[in-house]
């Protein structure tokens, strides 16, 4: 045996060769079989960093087949419910660099906001309801509709199909239960000229307790 | 006595605690107001029970628990409810939160209420309750319904009980004045802790060296106990639970862990004085003591404060200076905040009211840039790594601050204090941390979101999907009724007039015929002329049979009965005119 190698180098090495590749091709074919991911686990990755609200601003209809886009080789700022937190997630994940916000589909509003329908004008036509991605608004033909505050993620999309224009966008306001803390002034700033317009009284008070 | 161990880190501030012991505990008039916050603990705000113009005598419920995480909440004095609104509170934030305001009559009447003094014949389940129902949260600082604390619904028994005395913050004196006043009831109140929690092995009294008369007050009621007096070199912050748990027994409690985890419980030195007024004495938690202190105060002592009692009242009373210090600092300067205004009122928590003058705590000096001097990381108690949060805090990088475990930080302010460059570091973890709870949140509302749009887009697709099976069943249906109908066309040419006999006086009356027609001129319009010169020759065969059949049938009728005699002629009349229409057509298609 080792004589017939030694004797034919070339084609033991050969038969090695190709010997080996089947064995480890068969493995892999083994382990692609075994082990197979269904879906794109990239997509449900930036998925889960899209805010969920459904709203369409970024010209897709919900924020699956945005995150399918983005995987595929779309921009990453064309979410304004997400704003630059969520394009620096996204950016961090697929390690790109997090490029400003497009301003055209929208700008990033600091107050999250819900849907409210003036209930005394609702004529009770369902369009909002058909319209409403997640299901929050109530009601029933010809009888009023109402928004689960709650379940509203403040998408806008229930605001242009209403014929009577009773709904508004109300920003949600803060209570002390979710009040928090805010980010001070950066230090650094000594000269006068620099820290114009930074430091605010008020923010100088905090420092103070 | 016992061996203490020593926490890493920690700050030596000026402690400024003699100001405010010169004098005993006083008494101050009842306020004219007294504003109760519903929410002077954490847990669930309590539910009010009463409405406006109602009287209510010292020490009735005035608000119920809320759920099991909760506390009620006494009315301190005698009076009537004047409000029931938002009000300001002592809270960072300035905002207001729904408070109940009583209008005090002056003549603090008690309600009837009795105490029991042979607690060790009693339940702890009951003691429990009683400690519940009278209001009690923890008075040392976060204010955790000490019911709760001491529940027995876990998983090991508790062998320790630790009397936190520390009271390690400066200025404050208050536990000092009320252990050097009424160490007789403080030890009763830690008998009874001890009999709820079934006699723990070890009973310690944390308490830091600085304090030596109420070291000396204590040892004689601790004498013969059981209970340990145990002294300790003073640092700040030792009086934090973790830290001084770490003190006494030389345990580390784990990140995320609870004292009870571990069989030890850990309770403010003020709240045993609470829960042994509870028990023997049968008094709610309607007040508390409390430090005024700082120099821009002319007076600087200990009270005996009703819960409720605004700070402009605590402050007129000692001579408060506004020139010489504008703020007004609830807690100690380390971990105190700034009150918005001075109406907000003495909560359960509230150890101290502090008027530092301007030259005594100036304002802060603008932060200069990190020079990463690592003083911070040396004087962390719970061995952080400050300068890191800062800058992960700065750059908003949670899931690094969360690796550098940012929620383990007591936010005690011994980094900010030593900080060379003046940078507020406790409020950049205060702020992170806030964000990071609130991202948390987010995401749990925008999985939410997710599940629901989910289920809608579903929801959608299920109702397209059965609009589509209709659709395709009322296709299947309509070929059905045209085969159908071809097939009964085909056997009606045959023998049409056998057939047309029957329906012959009524015709194109059912839903078939009408189906059966409109095919009929569609095929006519489509087929070639032959056919339809075939078909129409048909059409006319088969209405001459009808009008001959109707024909004799109106005849019959005209000679038996006169009521179908309209009907049936307008039959005849319809069937001559479709013959007639048949015959143009005809005579059209062969032009």
């Amino acid at each position: 045996m080792i004589e017939l190698i030694a004797q034919n180098p070339i084609l033991a090495a050969l038969v090695a060769l190709v010997g080996l590749s089947i064995v480890f091709g068969g493995l892999l074919g083994f382990a692609a079989e075994k082990f197979k991911v269904e879906g794109d686990p990239i997509v449900e990755q930036i998925d889960e960093l899209l805010p969920q609200t459904q709203c369409g601003q970024c010209g897709f209809p919900g924020c699956r087949p945005y995150a399918e886009s983005i995987a595929n080789g779309d921009v990453i700022n064309k979410c304004p419910p997400g704003g630059q937190a969520t394009i620096n997630a996204i950016a961090n994940l697929l390690d790109v660099p997090a490029p400003e916000l497009d301003a055209e589909h929208g700008e990033e509003s600091e107050v999250r906001t819900v849907a409210f329908i003036r209930e005394e004008e609702c004529i009770g036509c369902t369009k909002c309801i058909q319209a409403c991605p997640v299901d929050a608004i109530l009601g029933a033909a010809k009888l009023m509709h109402t928004v689960i505050a709650d379940e509203c993620t403040g998408c806008d999309l229930c605001v242009e199909p209403c014929p009577v224009d009773c709904i508004d966008m109300l920003p949600v306001a803060e209570t002390i239960a979710d009040w928090k803390w805010s980010i001070p002034a950066k230090p650094g700033q000594m000269i006068a000229t620099d820290r114009r317009g930074e430091v605010s009284p008020a923010a100088h008070n905090e420092d103070a307790a | 006595m016992s061996r203490t161990w020593v926490t890493p880190g920690g700050v030596h501030p000026p402690e400024n605690k003699h100001q405010s012991v010169t004098q005993p505990i006083g008494q101050l008039p009842i306020p004219e107001k007294l504003i109760i916050p519903l929410s002077q603990h954490i847990g669930a705000p309590a539910t009010p029970c009463v409405e406006i113009g109602q009287q209510v005598l010292k020490g009735q419920v005035i608000a119920e628990a809320t759920g099991m995480v909760s506390i009620p909440m006494h009315a301190p004095s005698s009076g009537t409810i004047s409000a029931i609104e938002h009000r300001p509170i002592a809270h960072a934030s300035g905002m207001l939160a729904p408070c109940i305001e009583i209008t005090t009559d002056g003549a603090d009447t008690w309600i009837e209420h009795q105490g029991i003094s042979d607690y060790e014949h009693i339940s702890p389940r009951k003691l429990i309750e009683m400690v519940g129902n009278a209001g009690i949260s923890g008075m040392g600082g976060a204010g955790f319904p000490s019911a709760v604390k001491l529940n027995p619904g876990r998983q090991r028994p508790i062998d320790t009980l630790i009397v936190n005395a520390t009271e390690c913050e400066p200025y404050i004196t208050a536990d000092d004045s009320a252990i050097r006043e009424r160490a007789g009831e403080i030890v009763e109140g830690i008998k009874i802790l001890s009999a709820i929690l079934d006699h723990p092995h070890h009973i310690m009294i944390g308490i830091e060296d600085n304090k030596p008369e109420a070291i000396e007050a204590l040892a004689p009621h601790v004498e013969g106990t059981g209970i340990s007096v145990v002294v300790f070199p003073t640092k700040y912050p030792s009086g934090g639970e973790k830290q001084l748990i770490y003190i006494l027994t030389g345990k580390e409690l784990p990140a995320g862990k609870l004292p009870a985890d571990e069989g030890m419980v850990c309770i403010n030195i003020g709240t045993t004085y609470a829960i042994k007024r509870a028990i023997i004495d049968g008094e709610p938690l309607i007040s508390r003591v409390t430090t005024v202190t700082g120099d821009a105060v002319g007076i600087q002592r200990n009270y005996d404060t009703l819960i409720g009692t605004p700070v402009s009242h605590l402050l007129s009373h000692n001579q408060f200076d506004e020139q010489a210090g504008g703020r007004v600092v609830m807690g100690g300067p380390m971990m105190g905040f700034t009150l918005p205004s001075a109406d907000v009122p003495i909560v359960k928590t509230t150890n101290c009211i502090l008027a530092p003058s301007y030259s005594e705590i100036p304002d802060d000096e603008p932060a200069q840039p990190c020079i990463r001097c690592g003083m911070c990381a040396e004087a962390c108690p719970v061995s952080l790594l400050p300068q890191q949060l800062f800058w992960y805090a700065q750059a908003q990088e949670h899931d690094r601050l969360e690796a550098h475990n940012l929620f383990d930080c007591i936010e005690c302010g011994a980094c900010s204090y030593v900080c060379p460059s003046n940078i507020p570091l406790v409020q950049y973890y205060r702020a992170a941390k806030g964000e990071i709870r609130q991202a948390r949140e987010e995401k749990v509302k925008s999985d939410h979101a997710r599940e629901r749009f989910e289920f809608h887009k579903e929801r959608i697709e299920q109702a397209e999907r059965e609009k589509e099976a209709k659709r395709v069943a009322r296709r299947e249906a309509t070929q059905q009724a045209k085969a159908d109908h071809l097939a009964a066309t085909a056997n009606g040419a045959t023998n049409a007039p056998a057939t047309a006999a029957p329906s012959g006086a009524v015709p194109s009356s059912s839903a078939a015929d009408i189906i059966a027609a409109a095919q009929a001129r569609a095929a006519a319009k489509q087929a070639s002329p032959e056919d339809q010169r075939a078909k129409l020759e048909r059409t006319i065969a088969s209405a001459e049979q009808r009008l001959k059949v109707a024909e004799e049938k109106l005849a019959e009728a005209i000679n038996s009965d006169t009521g179908k005699q309209d009907k049936l002629s307008a039959a005849v009349e319809n069937t001559r005119q479709k013959l007639e229409q048949s015959k143009s057509k005809l005579a059209e298609l062969t032009e």
